[in-house]
């Protein structure tokens, strides 16, 4: 058996294998079978600052609508009931998580602005994460806003929140930047201890019938795995933090190619959801078998042998290799 | 021992003691004493528990009735029981009470004294149901404040318990039991001290025990029963020395002493009044008034009304006492006086003190106001040599001229008392604000605080006014603001200045302050003159801010009470300012901070914002504006409406004399038409281009404030410039115009027409045949368009198809802009059954949301058409609704046959052949209608001629020759509750009656306390844990009786199945139940979406959608047809868009997942009972 450990975040994990920010994490069972299964941490499913605000604007709304409307009603629902609103609920399952599994647990946080929100880091340090990871996404609509304006903004929150915690930062990003390395360089330089490629956004389709948008939920597939894998490989040994892979990470292949290109993790949820639990085992049975039949002691061996710094061909990572894949076409019948 | 000092009303000062002093309560629902009841089973949700170190179980019954009988069983096994009510709730209890008297039993009901309904129902205060019982022999204790109502149930429960006689602790429902008040709370140390607990030992081991087993509650006979009753005297005899003693036990350790009869006054008054409860609070501030005015005058309070003390009585009542006048909250008709009257009278007369001159007088009927003023005025006519006696007082009764003048600037209000009035909206926060201020004031500065709300009759729109006192003097004023003495008048409406004289309350030099949209430099000639007139002349400080434009900023919405309450304390300068707003900060924090973070900083930045867009007006000299009130109804309304119902919608209708009302509850119908409220910010605008016509919008419109209509196209010849229409698409109508009409100031914006209209634009479609735009500018061109509208001629009904959905609609609504909530799901069936029958339906409605938005004054929503002829509506109880309604159908019944018994002694003189034809007229369709009618007519007019002795007998009973629909009308509280035996043994009976349940799931006139009918998983008031028990399937029970019509319906699942369901109902010539889904506010939705929460219920399997037709089985056909299909969406689609079943993933995750896979396997489990059910063979062949 080779050895498969690895760190991320400090953290010193069995193996490559996380599990990502998904439905998967909400229940203490769930999250136990990951763990019997081999998964090495487990980020757990991502606290929204848009919920937990709409969620807290919408108990209020619906407390008071009503109650004072005619002299016969007084308050609709108890005046001494208390409610567990998604945040506080999410520190307590994290809480609990992290009593019932030995792995390291991931808190994440998904917003972008430096609000108040932002103290639920700390609830989630206090519940005992080993690390957080945030989650950055924000959708422009305004012409009049631009690319730097958004970039300062997403800098402040990782400042503002690695300002609010001692323990470990990961920051996921989407692909989606002018300048990537750059904008990784200063996340990093912004407190940043490892960076997530990439965060997968669900696409809205559009109804024909009841011409309207609805919204739409798709697994992703091995192939995804390519957008992240080159940027791992680019971004690799040019800046100070972890790297993790995340979209389209299925099968032991993908997590090969994803240690060879420079991540210091994997994460899994997409093929979880689709194949099951049990398929942890094979992936990392994969993993192992290939090692031995190539040779390889370890995952540490491999990392970052094929990053750009590492490869023959570093071109092949740039420009020339979009010419090549575009002239592979032509070849076709 | 420092005490807490507390703000609270007096339902949770009572409530507070009662829940720490029992271990059981059995409730019902009633106003006002619900929220007694509420707040008992939210301390034991909590865990909170008695002094005993239990927690009370609280269980909701079915009813009074109910309630009573559980106590009752309580009791007699040994347990610490109690119950809270009111008027008919307290009168259902009445067999148990006597029951629970004469067993010697001790208990305390807490009763908030409410008006027992005559010519009309009554929310409000009286004595009217307490004095109903006090023949009982329960002990009656009354409390006349918050803090008495606190003390008096620590009193009544003491007593209860030495004395073995259950009491009555009450208290004015409304004027106490909702007055928010500062008080010294009772710990339960005290309570403990009161209490001894070797009675209460006793009371367990009189319980019913098998380990010791007796019989109670045998049947006696003439010769023993009057000897046993006698047998209780001596325990009589002892109850006021034993409150007395309680009382002065009480005294010690709190400091507060009571009497049975306090006398407040000058110690040689000559001229006294006595009374009870609120008014002697109100009587004992203007008595020490008069005595700093030199007046030799006082008050008798009485604090144990039953048994009424003689002895006591006559050592209160001062020496010199020459002419007392006794004031009763109640009327007998016919008696010799009112209770406390004869009471009093007999006392003096039984002790020959027929030296003392005694009147008697009625005052303060469902909570009229009773003032200084009116005391006052009872005190003058004292002085008289022959005072008015058997007078009544705060009213002008112009017909048997009882009443007695007084001075209504008469005040006694001390000058250091602070006098405050807020008028809000019903949506805008602003009762909550000011009871946060009252809290603020009461509980962080030195000085009382008394708060008390008031709100229109209307659930949409609803304006509130909050009543604020304070002042480091006692504040004994249980009576409104009166006009000219407010120091601080706020509007929290612009709007409301154009309706209601709201300026009129500010005193000379006060401050009134308005919610302007406009800036301080266009405020003032955009006020009506009125307004500055009363500005000016009382050199009022104006104060405006744009309290809209800083909700909008700081994400509040429409709730703008933070922001007003924030101008409050900074004008008033209660708190320096700092420390206000810190206080208004810690009060949101304590009210929202359960509600997220997110709550809690937009209203801090609400109160951050306020400040800087706070101006003081600079009022120029004069009078500028242009703009006047508008009168409350039109001129052209008619005179009634006009001289009685105006001065009801404009806030005056105390000033409507006895000549003016009707003797006998009687009010025309149609009276909504008349009182334009424009509530509305967007109205629906119709757009021709892309209408198809289907009427869909009309149908779910709540307020029937959006119509269609086909017409020659000659009238659009006279139509107003802005008026659309376009050509039919009607088949039955070609070439005629079409209109989709909206009446804009009766609409309630709720846009549920918007949702329904099924069209979109192909090249935008956000545009929809109907779109919401702004209500004011379009009010007044369509204002104009309605009218024009309305004078179109309608639709021949004989002519039309009504089976579909676009004919139905062409039938005039005989119910139009009711007072429900804007976009409430129970109306438009209501409305649909006045247009498919209201021409010759009777209506018995029970009492609910759906008799209060039917008949609440000052306008009623049933109306009449063209011909004059509408729904006849009534409204009975609330228990008996399908009993009242059977005697509706009992009585046409026996008036047809009564005329068709009569009718061939006319034979010779109507001729052969209409006699026959009245006799045996089909009238299945509304051309068989229309003929029946016009032979009446024909009858009616030869029978007038007659001179047969008998016509005038046949005349009388003509109109039954018509058929009519009677309908049974009411919610779920009725039909699956209080009302369940009555309604089961009524279809039990086969006659010809047509039920609508009006099925919200909860309680929804009184809060939203569970009903049988509440779903599994939905968390209600009652069930705060979740309703743990499937919902009760009232459409299976009633299938049960196999010749019942049986329906469910949900009309944002099927228009067409509705309308289905209602034409074969009413055809059916035996007894129908249409159960019908109502989305409710009180289910926590965006009512804009109840259509769609209609459509996910049925899809989800939660609402089984059937019609059940006996009709079906005389034809060998299986009767039940389900028309809906097997559960499609997961019920926590359809389930977690409502409050009320997401609550319980927020209170209690565990059990809001077991209840929703529980409600999962009753979704499924329903589809495959029914569709077994319905799969069954009925043919004989099959057999």
């Amino acid at each position: 058996m080779g050895d498969l450990t690895t760190t991320y975040l400090g953290m010193n994990l069995k193996n490559p294998l996380v599990a990502s920010a998904s439905p998967l994490s909400e229940k203490v069972e769930t999250v136990q079978k990951l763990e019997q299964a081999g998964i090495a941490a487990v980020v757990m499913y991502s606290l929204f600052e848009e919920q937990a605000i709409h969620e807290s604007l919408e108990l209020d709304h619906f407390l008071f609508a009503g109650t004072e409307i005619s002299p016969e009603i007084g308050t609709i629902y108890s005046q001494t009931g208390k409610y567990t609103l998604q945040p506080e609920a999410y520190v307590e399952t994290l809480g609990k998580l992290k009593q019932a599994v030995g792995i390291p647990v991931i808190g994440s946080l998904n917003g972008v602005s430096s609000g108040g929100w932002i103290k639920y880091a700390q609830k989630i340090e206090a519940a005992g994460a080993d690390a957080l990871e945030l989650n950055l996404y924000y959708l422009p609509t305004d012409p009049d806003l631009s690319a730097a304006q958004i970039e300062e903004n997403y800098l402040k929150l990782v400042g503002d929140v690695r300002k609010s915690i001692q323990i470990p930062l990961a920051v996921k990003l989407s692909p989606f930047f002018s300048a990537l390395p750059n904008m990784a360089k200063r996340l990093v330089e912004a407190g940043a201890d490892g960076l997530v490629l990439f965060n997968r956004f669900y696409q809205p389709d559009l109804d024909l019938e009841a011409l309207e948008v609805v919204p739409n939920l798709t697994l992703s597939t091995s192939a995804e795995i390519r957008l992240p894998l080159r940027w791992i490989a680019l971004l690799y040994g040019r800046i100070r933090a972890d790297l993790a892979l995340t979209s389209g990470v299925h099968t032991a292949e993908d997590v090969l190619k994803a240690m060879m290109a420079g991540a210091s993790a994997t994460m899994v949820a997409s093929v979880l959801l689709e194949k099951g639990i049990d398929h942890i085992p094979t992936i990392l049975t994969g993993i192992d078998l290939w090692m031995s039949q190539n040779e390889y002691e370890s995952i540490q061996q491999m990392k970052g042998s094929l990053s750009q710094q590492s490869v023959a061909e570093p071109a092949a990572f740039e420009r020339a290799n979009y010419m090549k894949v575009l002239n592979s076409f032509r070849s076709l019948p | 021992m420092e005490r807490v000092k507390v703000t609270i009303d007096g339902n949770e000062a009572a409530a507070s003691v009662a829940h720490r002093t029992n271990e059981i309560c059995a409730i019902y629902p009633i106003t006002p004493s619900s929220n007694m009841g509420e707040w008992a089973d939210d301390w034991s949700a909590a865990g909170r528990k008695n002094i005993w170190g239990t927690v009370p179980l609280v269980v909701e019954l079915q009813s009074e009735g109910g309630a009573s009988g559980a106590v009752h069983g309580a009791l007699q096994t040994g347990a610490l029981t109690t119950t809270f009510t009111a008027s008919q709730g307290l009168l259902l209890m009445i067999p148990n009470m006597y029951k629970i008297a004469g067993e010697l039993t001790s208990t305390v009901f807490h009763v908030t004294a409410r008006t027992v309904a005559t010519h009309a129902l009554s929310i409000f205060g009286d004595h009217s149901d307490v004095m109903a019982c006090r023949q009982t022999g329960w002990a009656m204790l009354a409390s006349g404040s918050v803090q008495e109502a606190h003390d008096f149930a620590c009193i009544a429960q003491t007593a209860t318990l030495e004395a073995r006689v259950p009491f009555i602790h009450f208290f004015d429902g409304f004027r106490t039991s909702h007055q928010v008040e500062k008080i010294e709370q009772l710990s339960d140390d005290d309570l403990r001290a009161m209490i001894d607990d070797e009675l209460v030992r006793q009371h367990r081991a009189r319980g019913l025990s098998p380990e010791r087993p007796v019989l109670r509650g045998s049947a006696q006979n003439p010769d023993v029963f009057f000897q046993a009753r006698e047998t209780v005297n001596p325990f009589y005899t002892k109850i006021p020395g034993i409150v007395q003693k309680t009382m002065d036990k009480f005294g010690k350790l709190t400091g507060r002493q009571y009497h049975l009869f306090d006398y407040i006054g000058s110690p040689d008054a000559e001229r006294v009044v006595v009374l009870m409860t609120s008014g002697g609070e109100t009587a004992e501030a203007t008595v020490r008034h008069l005595i700093e005015k030199g007046e030799k005058v006082g008050v008798l309070r009485v604090r144990l009304y039953r048994p009424f003390s003689v002895e006591h009585f006559l050592a209160a009542l001062p020496k010199t006492a020459k002419t007392i006048a006794i004031l009763d909250r109640t009327k007998e008709p016919g008696g010799g006086g009112e209770p406390l009257y004869l009471d009093v009278t007999s006392a003096l007369f039984e002790n020959g003190r027929q030296d003392i001159k005694v009147v008697g007088g009625r005052y303060g009927l469902s909570s009229k106001e009773f003032t200084p003023a009116m005391v006052k005025a009872v005190l003058d006519e004292l002085k008289k040599p022959e005072p008015k006696n058997h007078f009544t007082v705060g009213i002008h009764d112009d017909v048997t001229h009882t009443s007695l003048d007084f001075d209504p600037s008469f005040s006694v209000e001390h000058p250091e008392t602070v006098r405050c009035m807020f008028f809000g909206l019903g949506s805008d926060g602003t009762v909550g604000a000011n009871k946060n201020s009252i809290k603020i004031i009461g509980e962080e500065t030195e000085n009382n605080a008394q708060g008390y709300f008031v709100y229109d009759s209307k659930k949409a729109g609803t304006m509130t006014t909050s009543h604020l006192r304070f002042g480091p003097k006692p504040i004994q004023a249980p009576y409104l603001i009166s006009p000219n003495t407010a120091n601080f008048v706020a509007c929290h409406q612009f709007t409301f200045l154009e309706r209601f004289d709201i300026s009129r309350y500010t005193q000379p030099g006060g401050v009134f302050l308005l919610n302007s949209i406009f800036s301080t430099e266009e405020v003032w000639d955009n006020l009506p003159q009125e307004v500055q007139k009363d500005i000016l002349e009382k050199k009022l400080e104006f104060y405006v801010i744009n309290a809209y434009d800083v909700a909008e900023k700081t994400g509040m919405g429409a709730r703008i009470n933070t922001i007003m309450q924030t101008c409050f304390f900074a004008i008033s300068g209660i708190l320096p300012r700092d420390e206000a707003i810190a206080q208004i900060k810690k009060a949101i924090k304590k009210t929202y901070g359960k509600r997220g973070e997110a709550v809690v900083q937009k209203n801090y930045a609400a109160v951050d914002q306020t400040l800087a867009n706070l101006h003081k007006v600079s009022v120029p000299g004069k009078v500028t504006s242009k703009i006047s009130r508008r009168a409350p109804v039109p001129a052209e309304a008619p005179e009634f409406v006009k001289t009685v119902l105006g001065p009801m919608i404009a806030s005056d209708g105390d000033s409507v004399p006895v000549s003016a009302m009707p003797i006998d509850g009687t009010f025309p119908t149609g009276t909504t038409k008349w009182e334009k409220r424009n509530i509305a910010l967007e109205i629906p605008v119709w757009e021709p281009d892309l209408c198809i016509q289907c009427g869909k919008c009309s149908i779910v419109c709540p307020h029937a404030a959006i119509r269609h209509n086909v017409y020659e196209t000659k009238f659009l010849e006279k139509a107003p410039a802005t008026f659309k229409s376009m050509e039919s698409k009607f088949k039955e109508f070609p070439g005629l115009a079409y209109t989709v009409q909206v009446a804009p100031e009766d609409c309630t914006g709720c846009t549920l027409c918007v949702e329904a209209c099924p069209v979109k634009d192909k090249t935008n479609p956000s545009r929809k045949a109907l779109n919401m735009a702004p209500q004011p500018p379009l009010r007044e061109a369509e204002a104009v368009n309605w009218q024009f509208y309305l004078s179109l001629p309608e639709v021949d009904r004989t002519q039309l198809n009504i089976a579909s959905i676009k004919n139905s609609q062409l039938l005039e609504p005989l119910f139009e802009f009711s007072g429900a909530c804007s976009g409430c799901g129970e109306t438009p069936y209501i409305k649909l059954l006045t247009q498919l029958f209201g021409d010759r339906a009777v209506i018995a409605n029970a009492t609910g949301c759906s008799s209060i938005y039917g008949g609440n004054l000052p306008t009623t929503p049933y109306t009449f058409n063209r011909d004059g002829r509408g729904p006849a509506w009534s409204n009975s109880l609330f228990e008996d609704n399908a009993e009242f309604g059977l005697g509706f159908r009992l009585t046409l019944d026996k008036q047809q046959e009564y005329a068709h018994d009569i009718l061939p002694s006319f034979a010779a003189e109507l001729g052969g052949d209409l006699v026959d034809s009245l006799r045996n007229a089909d009238q299945t369709s509304e051309l068989g209608i229309r003929q029946q009618r016009e032979r009446v007519a024909a009858l009616k007019e030869k029978l007038a001629q007659s001179k047969n002795p008998q016509a005038k007998n046949l005349l009388a009973v003509a109109d039954a020759l018509v058929k009519k629909s009677v309908w049974i009308v009411g919610g779920d509280g009725w039909a699956y509750d209080i009302g369940y035996g009555g309604l089961d043994h009524v279809m039990s009976l086969g006659r010809n009656l047509n039920i609508l349940v009006l099925d919200t799931e909860v309680y929804s006139n009184t809060g939203g306390q569970a009903s049988k009918s509440t779903p599994r998983g939905a968390v209600a008031r009652f069930a705060a844990s979740g309703k743990g028990l499937s919902k009760k399937d009232l459409g299976l029970m009633a299938i049960a009786y196999g010749y019942v019509y049986v329906a469910r319906v949900a009309l944002g699942f099927s228009d067409q199945h509705t309308l289905k369901a209602f034409l074969e109902a009413e055809s059916y010539d035996g007894p129908s139940i249409i159960i019908a889904y109502s989305h409710c506010a009180m289910h926590g939705i965006d009512m804009a979406k109840g259509l769609e929460q209609q459509k996910l219920a049925v899809q989800s399997g939660l609402w089984p959608l059937y019609r059940y037709d006996p009709r079906l089985a005389d034809e060998g056909k299986n009767p039940l047809l389900l028309d809906y299909k097997e559960p499609t969406v997961p019920v926590e689609q359809y389930m977690y868009n409502e409050t009320r079943f997401r609550m319980l993933t927020q209170s209690n995750e565990a059990r809001a997942e077991s209840l929703l896979k529980l409600a999962r396997e009753d979704a499924q489990s329903r589809w495959n009972f029914y569709s077994q059910l319905a799969a069954m063979h009925y043919s004989e062949e099959a057999g």
